[in-house]
């Protein structure tokens, strides 16, 4: 049934919102990957972020692909819960270390990595979207990217992480904002990129793999 | 049998430019076929965006005519929409521009209702005072005057101009036995486009002299000249198929369609070079945007409109 309804959400609404309402311009969309496991590390600005990376996907490949998502935000009450676990099918990452895990896998409660969720999708050939800033943050401005991606790489170096710039997401719904204005928006996809031996490397190729796709366009401050 | 909403000019006029598009590809692969080593890409993308383009609106056109105001109005969102993501807007505006988008559907529904009076003073009148009311609620004022006019401006092009070829459709029929309201839109819309297309052909073949080289380097007075005569030409002949116009009427239309589509073209073009973008997106493969497709029509429609009224439309 929530299999069902997953289908329904991504393959109606969210493709009449995503192409209708706003309009994708999308570059170099052949480096998308045809199949899991693979990650992509996209810049974060609005919730939207994830139904525009789902959508750009076909929908057969709809059950592989999962979005990791902040657990103190998106498993704050029951409903939100049901939804973001059944019909975004998102994985909970626990931001903060002290978070306890067990609510969701309903395990033993010894602490578990906050990425495990993470790392099992990968295993299982899973496409996992991951947003390497974290948190939203100001709108269509790029905060610094935090180190847990190539935590994800290190233990899976085969993975290849494909890094994607999207702008005008956060103009068309920004944090704390909840009246969608239709925009259109950039998806550029970047270049795959490999576990390159060191976490600072690794960092440092994802930071400037970003910086060029950034480049490609041209923008206009939103103030 | 569906029952068209149209007279048989308009059917006869639509295979005529079916036949053309036809000719377009069979000349695209022709030339393909005869230089193997050329790329043609750009001009096949160009050929093909057209054809989806084209059916797209024949279908709008003839099914039926609250079709046809929905396809018109969604052009208006989609060139609105364009505007304003290339435009530089303001974070505090987000909830002004809603109000813009709301402008669309109403300014529609006058035209349904051929309400004329609402029609023509909704957007230069209502829109007009009320956007600046609702930034001032705001009350952000840094840029404020930028802000409020781009909007405007913005509003002006994409829903007011271009909004007079669906009010061609609320014209009672009966004053152009020929072809209708439909007869109207089609003949505006080929000119204007066939015109664009003219220019480019002609401007490729004699170019030589630059028209406006701060703007748009690529036109030229021979291009420019070879799309009126060309046009000219085609509203002579076809005007008598597709709307009440007199002979000597047509060949003014035939002057001012081209001088007018030439004009929109290069406005675009001017706030394109402004932004600093080569087109103002990617909705059409080949084309580049919608509003780099509507350019021309933006300036068109109102001037054919009221030559229209005025002389054939008044009671």
């Amino acid at each position: 049934m929530n299999r069902l309804l997953r289908f329904l959400f991504f393959g109606v609404v969210v493709r009449i919102v995503v192409l209708c309402l706003l309009g994708l311009n999308v570059r170099h969309r052949e480096r998308l990957p045809a199949q899991g496991p693979a990650i992509l590390a996209a810049n974060h600005n609005s919730h939207l972020d994830t139904m525009v990376l789902i959508s750009l996907f076909p929908l057969r490949l709809l059950p592989r692909i999962r979005p990791a998502a902040a657990m103190d935000y998106f498993l704050r009450n029951k409903w939100l819960a049901w939804f973001a676990l059944n019909i975004i099918g998102i994985i909970p990452v626990a931001r903060k270390p002290e978070t306890s895990v067990d609510v969701i896998s309903c395990r033993a409660s010894k602490p578990i990595h906050p990425l495990q969720g993470c790392k099992d999708a990968l295993k299982c050939g899973d496409i996992l979207i991951f947003f390497p800033e974290g948190t939203r943050g100001e709108p269509e401005q790029r905060a610094k990217f935090k180190s847990g991606i190539a935590h994800l790489v290190e233990h899976h170096p085969e993975v290849p992480v494909i890094p994607i710039f999207m702008h005008g997401l956060g103009k068309a719904l920004p944090r704390g904002e909840s009246l969608l204005v239709p925009f259109f928006c950039d998806v550029f996809v970047g270049e795959a990129l490999h576990w390159s031996g060191s976490r600072v490397d690794f960092m440092l190729n994802l930071e400037q793999g970003m910086e060029k796709l950034e480049g490609e366009g041209e923008f206009n401050k939103w103030e | 049998m569906i029952n068209l909403a149209v007279k048989p000019n308009v059917i006869w006029a639509v295979g005529g430019i079916f036949s053309l598009l036809l000719l377009a590809s069979i000349i695209v692969s022709l030339l393909q076929w005869r230089n193997p080593h050329k790329d043609y890409r750009e001009l096949r993308l160009r050929v093909n965006s057209w054809w989806g383009m084209i059916i797209v609106f024949t279908l709008a056109m003839v099914l039926n005519r609250r079709l046809s105001l929905v396809f018109f109005g969604m052009v208006s969102f989609l060139a609105l929409k364009e505007y304003l993501s290339l435009i530089p807007t303001r974070r505090a505006d987000r909830r002004v521009l809603v109000w813009a988008y709301l402008s669309i559907p109403l300014q529609y529904y006058w035209i349904h209702q051929e309400w004329y009076g609402m029609f023509i003073i909704f957007i230069p009148v209502y829109a007009f005072l009320f956007m600046p009311m609702r930034m001032v609620m705001i009350g952000e004022t840094k840029e404020f005057l930028r802000a409020a006019s781009t909007l405007h401006w913005g509003l002006m092009v994409t829903v007011f101009s271009l909004s007079h070829l669906s009010f061609l459709l609320a014209l009672p029929e009966e004053r152009n036995p020929m072809g209708g309201g439909a007869g109207l839109v089609l003949f505006l819309v080929f000119l204007t486009e066939f015109n664009d297309v003219a220019q480019y052909v002609w401007g490729k073949l004699l170019g030589r002299h630059k028209i406006v080289p701060k703007v748009s380097p690529n036109k030229t007075w021979e291009g420019f000249l070879g799309g009126v005569a060309t046009t000219l030409l085609c509203a002579w002949l076809i005007a008598p198929f597709l709307t009440p116009l007199s002979m000597p009427h047509s060949l003014i239309i035939g002057i001012i369609i081209p001088i007018a589509g030439f004009v929109g073209d290069v406005v675009i073009s001017a706030v394109k070079r402004d932004i600093g973008v080569k087109d103002s997106g990617s909705l059409l493969p080949g084309h580049g945007g919608i509003l780099d497709r509507i350019d021309s029509l933006t300036y068109t429609a109102p001037l054919f409109f009221h030559f229209m009224r005025y002389f054939y439309f008044q009671s």
